[in-house]
């Protein structure tokens, strides 16, 4: 008898959410893409010291409203609420905003670290993770305060640096629609991170806009298999 | 202080987005940075069909999208929503940087805080601001076939931007192949930067005034033509 994957709200879905936790947060950085109910849901439940994995640092609910005038909550909101010890991604801010987003705040006062890592070398990380890899040389970052400790090798030529795999102990995952089984379809430029950190998680935990039954989708047409995906939770966007 | 030339009209964002986008060849694969370079998106030289690309995992899309027609997830790199054509394609963030690092983007156009003159590019991290991250801009400036800065000549202050040495950080080293600035065009060589075409008005002393770097003048330098 398959588990229901099938979850009644997002609080039950991140209740087991600990401390000290790694928590990849998909998505891009603003709306399209981001799990916001389920880190909503992750703000509330109060874990301390995360480390979260995102592409973005985010810009907190005020500045949100640039992108969406209503407002949204995207991972700004954990550091605000000083739940999270370390973030790993490629923009924690962003140079075009004011100075005032939640991570870089705390950042400057010594309160949060950063490992900074380039956008496309964060998600080979977690592809290489997600796939059982030991890691990867890249090009990118050679050269650069990126490749400051990191192994070295030239070949053809040209340096390439060695990046390691990043799995985490959750994801939060934004996808368009799931089948019951927990198959995922993703709409427009809302996949970009959603699909490589659903696969890098123990626990992968995914917001959906509908949950239809199991056999709707065209087998061409799912993205993620069901396999990676432990919750479903239908929410309202 | 002021320096000579400093009170003469400059080009502005819109002309220099206008003549980077005059580089966008006949069936280019195009990426477009953060800021001026986002503008080039509704600059295609006429007759000519360009393929945008953005990191976020789309291929493809058309021009910025006006207030009516915006879809909160159809968007590119930069958050500006944008428009569907025919033959787009949408793939996760993994496959956006196979395309990118794997050499399948012809051009990308970036901003800069500072081009070194041999083409060293710093876009990413300045002063005061530690947490700002380079995104995606190291992997398009390490993986994409040609790689084209627009930005201002000078800073705020009036120091020049293309200098000897970059002394901020670092995005990748010598990857910028052409400079479209507010005062000239100037392509980088294996002898240095050569100063190709100048703005309207502008001398080549005047523009080597407000540059750090030595600036080649071109055999068949001229004025910017749009």
């Amino acid at each position: 008898m398959p588990v229901n994957k099938v979850l009644k709200n997002c609080e039950e879905a991140v209740a087991d959410i600990f401390d000290g936790a790694s928590v990849m947060v998909g998505g891009f950085g603003s709306y399209a893409g981001l799990p916001v109910h389920l880190i909503d849901a992750l703000s509330r439940r109060g874990a301390q010291g995360l480390t979260i994995i995102a592409n973005m640092g985010g810009v907190g609910f005020e500045l949100s409203k640039r992108i969406k005038p209503e407002g949204y909550q995207d991972a700004g909101i954990l550091f605000e609420k000083g739940l999270v010890k370390k973030f790993i991604g490629s923009m924690p801010a962003l140079g075009g905003m004011p100075p005032t987003s939640p991570l870089e705040v705390l950042y400057n006062q010594g309160k949060v670290e950063i490992e900074m890592v380039p956008q496309g070398t964060l998600a080979e990380r977690i592809r290489c993770g997600a796939g059982g890899l030991g890691g990867f040389y890249t090009p990118v970052g050679a050269g650069t305060v990126i490749a400051e400790g990191k192994e070295k090798k030239v070949m053809n030529g040209r340096e390439y640096i060695l990046e390691l795999p990043l799995t985490a102990d959750f994801a939060l995952i934004k996808a368009y629609k799931a089948d019951e089984m927990g198959n995922l379809i993703y709409r427009q430029t809302a996949r970009c991170f959603n699909p490589v950190m659903a696969m890098a998680a123990k626990v992968t935990i995914v917001e959906v806009e509908e949950i239809v039954l199991t056999g709707r989708f065209d087998p061409e047409s799912i993205v993620t298999p069901h396999v990676y995906v432990r919750r479903i939770v239908e929410v309202v966007r | 202080m002021k320096r000579i030339g400093e009170m003469k009209p400059r080009l502005d964002e819109q002309t220099v987005a206008l003549r980077a986008a005059r580089e966008f060849f006949d069936g280019a694969v195009v990426n477009l940075g953060y800021g001026m370079p986002g503008l080039c998106a509704n600059l295609i030289p006429e007759g000519r069909t360009v393929y945008f690309q953005s990191e976020n995992g789309v291929l493809g899309y058309g021009s910025l999208a006006a207030d009516k027609d915006q879809d909160y997830e159809l968007i590119n790199a930069s958050d500006q929503p944008v428009t569907p054509l025919p033959g787009m394609s949408f793939f996760d963030s993994a496959a956006a940087f196979d395309m990118i690092r794997g050499g399948h983007v012809d051009i990308t156009v970036l901003g800069a805080y500072q081009v070194s003159q041999n083409g060293d590019l710093a876009n990413w991290g300045r002063p005061g601001r530690p947490a700002t991250g380079m995104g995606g801009g190291m992997d398009l400036a390490a993986g994409v076939k040609r790689v084209i800065i627009t930005m201002l000549h000078t800073t705020k202050e009036g120091a020049p931007r293309l200098v000897k040495e970059c002394t901020y950080p670092l995005t990748a080293q010598r990857c910028v192949s052409l400079i479209i600035t507010d005062l000239a065009v100037i392509e980088v060589t294996v002898k240095g930067l050569v100063l190709k075409e100048t703005a309207p008005g502008w001398t080549v002393w005047e523009i080597q005034n407000l540059t750090e770097a030595n600036l080649i003048p071109a055999a068949g330098i001229k004025e910017i033509e749009l």
